[in-house]
């Protein structure tokens, strides 16, 4: 059909003409800041095992995931983090600090909507698929130990 | 043999006053010194954005009713249209006004759909006064079509910045103030773009085919005009429209820019562009009418385009249809 074809041609017209987002420099900075989380929270670990040297490794684990969390909402809260995320890209989605940012900013935005029908229904809609796909995930891989 | 999609108005209605509000971030953009009202900040003393959204379309409609000179009474009709879903922004701004109201949605085309059927009902001598308004709001577009605002997401660099502003202006069969010559009704154009984040790419065949048609059917070429310019196609948007139009023998000159990829200054670096409802009807209803009163402009062709997409179509994996339509505006008396 003519309208396929013009539709066909039009697309890759468009696509040769997209200007190209650089690859390198992203990466560079997804990767500094990232990295620089992943030290933080390190650091945060370490600082706890050393104060409270009677402190469980897996205990003082827990804590710092805490810590990240919280911060990550706590900058989002405040208007700090998508700043960062904007520079950043991966490097701040990734960490847990991401998944932080990704359930405080629309239960910030759709707490006009009332605390049930706004925060608590909005709350998941980007994290949401996370939860599922990682639940869904490890049902599999513990079927899978269940027959090795 | 093609239809005839242009409308000639015979008494040439008037645009006797426009008004023009923007949010902070637009009064620092390149048209920052010709609008009406600038305001402090983006919530505008309200709760929620989409109550000040419904805010600055009330404003810049009383704006535009001050600057005309006429009382609120003298107002016939209300046409007006935003983004948001049922237009709730229009509807709900009309309910604290006392005169008829029809929504109308065209997407960010809606200042001139509203202006094309304003000028027609005022042209038939239906109506005296009509006044035709619209707007969107960076906060309210990005959460209905996007992300929430403090998400720390990347924008690929086709993305463009929903402009937060309204724009109104009132209609009358005579008085002083640039006049609406002509309007073509446009299409609905699809050529098969699903990129919600190129929607530059998914209208720019409307507004070609749009301006095709408007060339044809009023035996003008875009040499006839100081200005023509389209709405939000943003810097790539435009570039496809000059290509596309000179596949068809048509060659945009000097004269044809876009509100979209002149509203915003490098600085803010808001990638291909401005976009929105309240992108176009706020350079038209400060800057190209202060430029056709004072005579800078004689004869402009105004032809914003719209996508008219809806989030649950374009999950469903359809295509995004776009709409242009055109109104050429003269200054002053003949």
């Amino acid at each position: 059909m003519d309208e396929k074809k013009r539709n066909e041609a039009y697309n890759k017209y468009v696509n040769a003409k997209i200007p190209k987002t650089r690859p390198w420099p992203s990466l560079f900075n997804s990767f500094w800041i990232g990295g620089l989380i992943c030290c933080l929270g390190q650091g945060i670990n370490d600082l706890l095992l050393l104060w409270f040297p009677n402190m469980a490794e897996q205990t003082a684990w827990t804590y710092t995931l805490i810590a990240l969390i919280f911060l990550a909402s706590f900058l989002t809260g405040i208007g700090v983090y998508d700043r960062i995320g904007k520079f950043a890209g991966g490097g701040t989605i990734v960490p847990i600090t991401g998944f932080s940012n990704s359930i405080t900013s629309p239960a910030l935005e759709f707490k006009h909507e009332g605390i049930i029908y706004g925060l608590c229904v909005k709350m998941f809609t980007i994290a949401g698929p996370v939860i599922v796909i990682g639940i869904v995930s490890s049902i599999l891989v513990g079927l899978v130990y269940l027959f090795i | 043999m093609a239809k005839n999609q242009t409308v000639k108005f015979k008494n040439k209605p008037v645009i006797i006053g426009s008004y023009s509000i923007v949010g902070p971030k637009e009064g620092q953009g390149n048209f920052g010194e010709y609008f009406d009202y600038v305001m402090k900040s983006d919530s505008f003393g309200e709760k929620t954005y989409e109550k000040a959204e419904r805010k600055m379309i009330q404003h810049a409609i009383i704006g535009a009713i001050e600057k005309a000179k006429i009382k609120p009474t003298d107002v016939d009709l209300l046409l007006a249209g935003d983004l948001l879903n049922q237009i709730i922004s229009s509807s709900y701004a009309a309910r604290d006004f006392n005169f008829s109201y029809l929504g109308l949605f065209g997407a960010c085309s809606t200042m001139a759909e509203s202006l094309a059927v304003g000028a027609s009902l005022v042209d038939g001598k239906l109506f005296d006064h009509v006044v035709c308004s619209t707007a969107s709001h960076f906060s309210t577009a990005e959460r209905q079509f996007r992300f929430p605002l403090e998400l720390g997401n990347q924008r690929p660099p086709t993305a463009q910045w929903t402009v937060t502003g309204a724009g109104a202006c009132v209609l009358a069969p005579k008085g002083h103030g640039p006049r609406i010559t002509m309007a073509t009704f446009g299409r609905v154009v699809d050529y098969g773009i699903n990129d919600v984040n190129d929607m530059g790419a998914a209208m720019a065949p409307a507004a070609m085919d749009t301006l095709l048609c408007h060339f044809r059917d009023s035996n003008t070429t875009p040499d006839d005009y100081d200005l023509i310019v389209t709405g939000d196609l943003g810097k790539l948007g435009s570039e496809i429209l000059i290509d596309l139009m000179e596949d068809q023998g048509i060659k945009l000159g000097l004269n044809y820019n876009d509100c979209g990829q002149m509203y915003y200054t490098r600085k803010q670096a808001t990638l291909s562009g401005g976009s929105g409802c309240g992108c176009s009807a706020t350079v038209l209803n400060s800057f190209i009418m202060k430029k056709l009163r004072d005579g800078s402009y004689k004869k402009v062709l105004f032809a914003p385009t719209g996508a008219l997409l809806s989030t649950t179509a374009t999950q469903q994996g359809d295509t995004i249809p776009g709409v242009c339509h055109a109104i050429v505006i003269e200054s002053g008396e003949e």
